[in-house]
């Protein structure tokens, strides 16, 4: 499990997107979308949408594929 | 109430019908001088060191549920100050020195019990690892020895010595360390706290928070809107949706970490040990049963319960370090949500608003620093100047690159 699924900045986007980007999460209670690594089976990168509360997870596709979805 | 053996004495003799509640069942004013949100461990203890400590009367706990209910109720008792780093080391010593002294301080009977606490090694470089942190810790003026094979099996005979993969080659043991009974803890804070004045309202959720001009004049609740001169947030597994109400983002995620509890044995494990060739920790309640965890599961979880992976991964750590344990059976397992924080380490200061105190990150060691931790945050909110003890735990170390990080991981919550 690598964390949550964040858009990653460019290189010369300055301090604060960083910063945000590497130490600060939502956090949220409910849904949330984030990175798992298929260690024992695939070893693909998946992009798994799971909600915090419960643990129920609503879908899971190749972090591959789910890139050029959320750009 | 204070209490003494003459006061059981006395109320035993009338069938134990007067003794009093621990604290009142107070209805919320509308104002208060200064609001904590959360009466878990550390928003009780910072309440008591306010009111006691700081001469601060007009304060208010507000817990959703009820006191004692999360981490504070959750955790595997232990105390320690073994630290590393120089940030954290003075701070858990500090805390140490307050539990040597919490029962006579706040009148409870929390059960301190300074039974060791024993990190096994396993390899000549954990070894050399754990040489450096006992050198950190007496430099610090901590309390720490290193022993060697023979005199760990002298002190724990039936453990896997010889186990294939991680031989037990000795161990770094801190005696002053040991084990608390956690919910006198909260009881004993609650009831000090209340005996200075303190309104703790239970079932009582804080739902947003109401800001005027760059500051924060109250909390909305589930029991309607309570004002505030300061308000201070120690809401640990839950601090990011707390936080949110303030627009505040965290550097930190919410993690589920497990527990358990076996039946109860004759006494076997004296004081606490950990298994130093896989996440595994264990010590004996005075009833019998062994209280023992491991790693958190390491996806982010608000549901304060775990997954079966992580029961098998802990035991299975158990079993490798104390093959007896084959044979026991497991009474419980439980889960708290643990305010895991970017580099392993916690956070007590100001925050953007200029009356909002924030004590969070607590990652699975919040118990321990639990007194440190109130007195620091009390010191904070009453003088506006962080605790000498305290002064590493800024908010703002992950954008000056000033990260306490203890085990050397990186941003990466799950491996702290």
């Amino acid at each position: 499990m690598k964390g949550a699924v964040l858009p990653r900045p460019a290189a010369d986007a300055g301090a604060d997107a960083w910063h945000d980007y590497v130490y600060l999460r939502d956090n949220p209670r409910g849904a949330y979308e984030e990175y798992w690594h298929h260690t024992s089976g695939c070893r693909r990168w998946l992009v798994v949408s799971r909600d915090t509360a419960t643990h129920e997870v609503y879908a899971c596709q190749d972090a591959a594929d789910a890139k050029a979805v959320r750009a | 109430m204070r209490y003494s053996a003459l006061s059981i004495f006395l109320n035993g003799l009338f069938g134990n019908r007067n003794w009093a509640a621990h604290w009142r069942q107070p209805e919320p004013k509308p104002h208060y001088d200064v609001i904590i949100v959360g009466g878990g461990g550390h928003g009780l203890a910072t309440a008591y060191y306010l009111s006691k400590t700081f001469g601060i009367r007009n304060i208010a706990v507000l817990e959703k549920g009820y006191l004692g209910s999360g981490n504070v109720g959750r955790n595997t008792t232990i105390i320690r100050s073994n630290y590393l780093l120089p940030g954290n080391n003075p701070f858990y010593e500090f805390s140490m020195k307050l539990w040597e002294g919490l029962e006579q301080d706040f009148n409870f009977n929390a059960m301190v019990s300074q039974r060791g606490v024993l990190n096994l090694f396993h390899s000549d470089a954990q070894r050399d690892a754990y040489t450096r942190r006992g050198n950190a810790m007496r430099l610090h003026g901590v309390d720490a020895d290193l022993l060697d094979r023979a005199a760990v099996r002298s002190m724990l005979p039936f453990f896997d010595y010889d186990n294939a993969r991680f031989p037990i080659q000795g161990g770094l043991l801190q005696r002053r360390g040991g084990t608390v009974r956690h919910d006198a803890v909260a009881w004993g804070y609650a009831r000090g706290a209340d005996a200075h004045g303190v309104d703790i309202i239970q079932n009582c959720e804080v739902t947003g928070i109401r800001r005027e001009g760059g500051k924060a004049v109250g909390v909305e609740t589930t029991r309607g809107f309570i004002g505030c001169g300061k308000l201070a947030l120690a809401a640990a597994g839950n601090s990011s949706r707390v936080a949110q109400m303030a627009d505040l983002k965290l550097p930190m995620e919410s993690h589920v970490l497990q527990a358990f509890v076996s039946e109860g044995l004759k006494p076997f494990i004296d004081g606490v040990v950990t298994f130093g060739a896989g996440h595994f920790y264990v010590s004996q309640s005075d009833k019998g049963g062994l209280v023992f965890g491991g790693d958190i599961d390491g996806y982010n979880s608000y549901a304060q319960r775990g997954n079966l992976a992580t029961v098998e991964h802990v035991t299975e750590a158990g079993k490798a370090m104390i093959p007896a344990l084959s044979r026991i059976r497991v009474l419980r397992s439980w889960g708290g949500i643990m305010d895991m924080s970017m580099d392993g380490s916690p956070i007590i200061d100001r925050v953007h608003l200029d009356n909002l105190y924030l004590n969070s990150g607590w990652c699975y060691g919040g118990f321990k620093a639990t007194p440190a931790s109130g007195y620091c945050f009390a010191h904070l909110i009453a003088r506006d100047e962080p605790h000498e003890t305290a002064r590493a735990f800024r908010l703002d170390r992950f954008r000056r690159g000033y990260v306490i990080d203890e085990k050397g991981q990186g941003a990466q919550p799950n491996l702290h």
